[in-house]
């Protein structure tokens, strides 16, 4: 790892401050993503400011009859947590499908949120990489691409984001709470909180310097029943090649979101609206657009296949 | 728009975090909180075991190398060092996490439990014996990680936490064979030792 100062942070304001004060500084708390890409140098903070100590573990009821998930409440606390099992089962299904009970104890709300993509160029610090080294080129256009997203890519990046988290709070319809330096809070919704990569595959994520995560929303439950379907080379510990999050009502509707398959959770409502007609409708117009390689195409007909697995047990 | 984000901040944290602003006003940003001089180093004690550490480590220092180098405790194990394979389970605070992925500094105050906390060898923990009776490792480099990782599995079932592999999420846990080898897919045994594993833990789990 490069040299960096530690700091743990007394306060709320004095974290926002102390980041936005020095460049190159950054938040730690799971830092289970930071640490690793600190040991290969593919982050290099110069500062990292500790915000593990601050109030924001709490689940808590919402008046509206949401939820409140504090951005430092670890993904295990969140998926054992007793509404999430009872009334928010996909979001308890995904964060289960992802990692193992070691990183699940330490990995955070935010930070899941926030985790960089798993691109295997991207970890290969020897080559081209647009996220790495904006400007320098994408190494997996012409490369090893089965892994990666199929669409909402662009010319300079086709790394998917990796999360199942994300995928479960999409069809939830979560929104994201933040706090900037100058104090003051703002709500960004879920399904604008990944960025689709564009001509600037290095910003993945709408937060300014500074800004930091302090809890994620859940509207009130939407009822139906919940599956989360991912499909992965080995049986646990992998990430996705393709996912399904689905929330389905008793009269055939709900909503869909896939993982794996693209810059950010895919979720495309005027999809999800033909899902009375079955998963090839859903599907054909979710992936309109998309410039799958030759190695990855596949991800579709596979996404068609888990979204009708994920139907067939919501029909059981 | 406003948040309810206020509300978690108690009247003493808000008093503080005032006075911090005053504070850090002409001083370095550091002084807001516990922070690393220049050189990089930092004090911290750790409670390993039942026993009172300091310490005064490079930042970068990992949780995994403060317990091996500087702590000379080597039960726990380095094989990957990038939460990959799980010989460096320890639990902190009662919980199992990867002490690799892990910065020392950020367990200032922590309480740390290692394999040798569990057990010595005249007086061995239940899972430890377990692991011997069925003969549940061979080179046994990734023991120590196993087991930390397998008496938190049975917790972390009595508190409810679901797996990939749970049925009904409502429903009471138990430690079915699927369970049992989802929860401990984080600990990689080189040697293929997993079914006497599975053994192992099944039979201290059955224990009343």
């Amino acid at each position: 790892m490069q040299p960096f100062t530690y700091e743990r942070a007394a306060s709320l304001e004095a974290a926002v401050a102390a980041v936005a004060a020095r460049p190159g500084a950054r938040f730690i708390a799971g830092g289970t993503n930071l640490l690793d890409l600190m040991k290969f140098q593919i982050e290099t903070p110069a500062h990292l400011v500790d915000i593990r100590h601050l109030p924001l573990r709490a689940i808590e009821d919402l008046p509206d009859g949401g939820l409140r998930i504090g951005a430092l409440a670890t993904n295990t606390e969140v998926a054992a947590h007793p509404r999430v099992k009872r009334e928010y089962g996909v979001l308890a299904r995904a964060i289960v499908a992802g990692a193992t009970g070691q990183l699940r104890n330490k990995a955070t709300t935010a930070g899941n949120l926030l985790q960089r993509n798993r691109c295997p160029y991207f970890y290969e610090t020897s080559l081209p990489c647009n996220k790495r080294q904006p400007g320098s080129g994408c190494s997996a256009l012409g490369g090893v691409t089965r892994s990666l997203a199929v669409v909402g890519t662009s010319p300079h990046c086709i790394a998917q984001n990796p999360g199942d988290m994300a995928v479960g709070l999409r069809v939830l319809d979560a929104a994201v709470e933040t706090i900037r330096p100058d104090g003051s809070q703002r709500r960004i919704a879920i399904g604008d909180f990944h960025r689709l990569p564009g001509d600037r595959p290095e910003i993945e994520h709408p937060l300014e310097p500074g800004e930091l995560v302090t809890a994620v929303t859940l509207p009130r439950p939407p009822g139906g029943t919940h599956h989360y379907h991912k499909v992965r080379d080995r049986a646990s510990y992998a990430f996705a090649i393709v996912s399904v999050a689905v929330v389905l009502q008793k009269d055939g509707t709900g909503r869909v979101a896939f993982g794996g398959v693209a810059p950010r959770p895919w979720r495309v409502e005027d999809a999800e609206a033909l899902l009375p007609d079955g998963p090839a409708a859903v599907v054909k117009t979710a992936f309109q657009g998309a410039t799958p390689t030759v190695e990855n195409a596949f991800k579709i007909p596979l996404a068609e296949r888990a979204l009708a697995l994920a139907l067939s047990e919501g029909r059981a | 728009m406003s948040l309810p984000l206020s509300h978690e901040i108690s009247r003493r944290e808000v008093v503080t975090a005032a006075a911090v602003g005053v504070a850090a006003a002409g001083l370095p940003p550091a002084v807001g909180g516990q922070a690393a001089g220049s050189s990089g180093s930092l004090p911290l004690s750790l409670t390993v075991n039942g026993e009172h550490r300091r310490l005064d480590l490079d930042t970068r220092v990992t949780l995994l190398d403060a317990l091996r180098e500087h702590l000379h405790l080597t039960g726990t194990k380095k094989g990957c060092d990038h939460g990959h394979c799980g010989a460096c389970t320890v639990l902190v605070n009662g919980v199992r996490i990867n002490a690799c992925l892990s910065l020392a500094a950020m367990h200032d105050g922590d309480e740390v439990t290692t394999i040798e906390g569990f057990g010595r060898p005249d007086r061995l923990h239940p899972m430890q014996a377990a692991f011997i009776a069925h003969d549940a490792f061979q080179c046994g480099y990734c023991t120590p990680g196993q087991i930390c990782s397998a008496v938190a599995v049975l917790a972390e079932i009595e508190a409810g936490v679901p797996s990939h592999a749970t049925g009904d999420l409502a429903a009471p846990m138990t430690l079915s064979s699927g369970e049992l080898r989802e929860r401990m897919s984080g600990n990689i045994c080189r040697c293929g030792a997993y079914s006497n594993i599975a053994d192992a833990v099944v039979d201290v789990a059955g224990r009343p």
